[in-house]
């Protein structure tokens, strides 16, 4: 079992990436931290998305000397992916930091438990 | 600003500790204030009670409940990995028969000698025409968020901070002509090696911002200000879905390209990937340099 986990140890390292992302996604107030472990989680994706397409002590998929034997060549198609994944996070991220500016705009912290407990108020004091 | 005073108060009093998430129902609440005041929160009914003690309990379990959803998913994704293939080997069921025909039919099929961008902007341009009509879709949106929104400095303040730096100044003079040149460089070598719109696109943005933070936003407004962003970043993103949107009519036959692949290796090859990547590039540092002006003073 641990030799299993050994050999494929860069997945390990992807998982516990991930798992650190989520934590930090979950136990920061702080919103800009929030997307700062969401974009941590990203990374772990990203990982464990190359760790999949590498064989080992094959070329880059740029094809060299003509030769276009399958055998030479790592996988094409998780690098493609995890670019598409790249993109939609930089999306995703900037949307998250504009959203986060209009927030401090309006209650003049990131504390996502003080901005729940002002909107909660305000709501219900009708302001 | 009596609603900004009253918010920056309570925070004053968050940080001092004088009141946290279980105090809300005595907000507001003063001694020589009636009984029978407005707001509902100062009559404590049994229900609001109760709420409180679940707030409480919330709070203190809420980290512990938290790190055990972690611990619990890292575990679970742990064993994941142990019923994967070994990391590595040829062979596994990644390594398929798509991948085969990828590599061995992608030279001949796309004129690309890089498989990726073969992939990416040949045989799944339609996905790629998606990805960067997200990018797209979030720069409207970052758009609409700020552009109202007042910047929290002035344009002059903002023109003294960027212009003032001598060491800024002087680096940039060095190394924007070259970042640049690299960016460019990387559009046009997608289909022949490493790199891509994508990568040269944010290359080209990073040089742009590093020009405005030297600069300031005058400057580079010379040759870039909204205006042409519009019409750059719409007329690529035009040019890539005519040039792959007629697919979607002809019943998504007709996927390959009318262009001829040419040479594989020369620069002028490989059909419509290097237009396809050039017009992603210009989408790519336009939105990277949208982004950076948006947050930084509101407008592009």
């Amino acid at each position: 079992m641990l030799q299993t986990l050994w050999d494929n140890r860069i997945q390990c390292v992807a998982m516990l990436l991930f798992a650190v992302g989520f934590a930090t996604l979950l136990l920061h107030p702080n919103l800009m931290k929030k997307i700062i472990g969401l974009n941590i989680m990203d990374t772990a994706a990203y990982l464990f998305l190359t760790s999949i397409g590498y064989i080992e002590g094959r070329l880059a998929p740029i094809v060299t000397n003509a030769s276009t034997d399958p055998a030479r060549y790592a996988n094409p198609l998780p690098a493609g992916l995890v670019l598409t994944g790249i993109v939609v996070s930089v999306s995703v991220t900037a949307l998250m930091l504009a959203l986060t500016v209009r927030l401090y705009e309006r209650y003049h912290t990131l504390d996502l438990d003080k901005i729940y407990l002002m909107a909660r108020q305000e709501e219900e004091g009708g302001v | 600003m009596k609603k900004k005073a009253d918010l920056l108060a309570k925070l004053r009093r968050w940080d001092a500790g004088e009141f946290d998430l279980t105090d809300r129902l005595e907000e507001g609440f003063t001694p020589d204030e009636p009984q029978d005041s407005a707001y509902p929160w100062d009559r404590e009914a049994p229900v609001e009670r109760l709420e409180r003690a679940q707030i409480r309990v919330w709070q203190r379990l809420y980290p512990y409940l938290a790190a055990l959803l972690c611990a619990v998913t890292v575990v679970f994704l742990l064993y994941a990995v142990m019923d994967l293939p070994a990391f590595g080997q040829a062979g596994t069921p990644s390594q398929n028969e798509v991948m085969e025909r990828y590599v061995s039919k992608g030279v001949f099929e796309t004129g690309a000698v890089n498989l990726v961008a073969g992939v990416i902007l040949d045989y799944r341009a339609f996905d790629t025409l998606g990805e960067s009509h997200v990018l797209f879709t979030a720069a409207a949106a970052v758009l609409m968020l700020l552009l109202g929104a007042a910047p929290g400095r002035s344009e002059r303040e903002l023109e003294g901070i960027v212009s003032s730096d001598l060491i800024v100044q002087n680096t940039a003079r060095i190394v924007v002509p070259v970042v640049l040149l690299f960016g460019v460089y990387v559009i046009l070598n997608g289909h022949l090696g490493p790199g891509g719109g994508f990568s040269g696109g944010a290359i080209i943005g990073a040089g742009l911002i590093l020009y405005t933070l030297a600069f300031g936003f005058a400057r580079l407004g010379r040759y870039l200000n909204f205006k042409t962003y519009r019409i750059i970043v719409l007329g690529s993103l035009l040019f890539y879905s005519l040039s792959k949107c007629y697919s979607f009519f002809c019943g998504a036959n007709h996927l390959e390209t009318i262009f001829r692949t040419g040479v594989p290796g020369r620069i002028f090859s490989a059909g419509l990937i290097l237009p396809l990547n050039l017009a992603v590039g210009t989408v790519v540092a336009c939105t990277m340099y949208g982004f950076y002006a948006l947050f930084q003073r509101g407008k592009i």
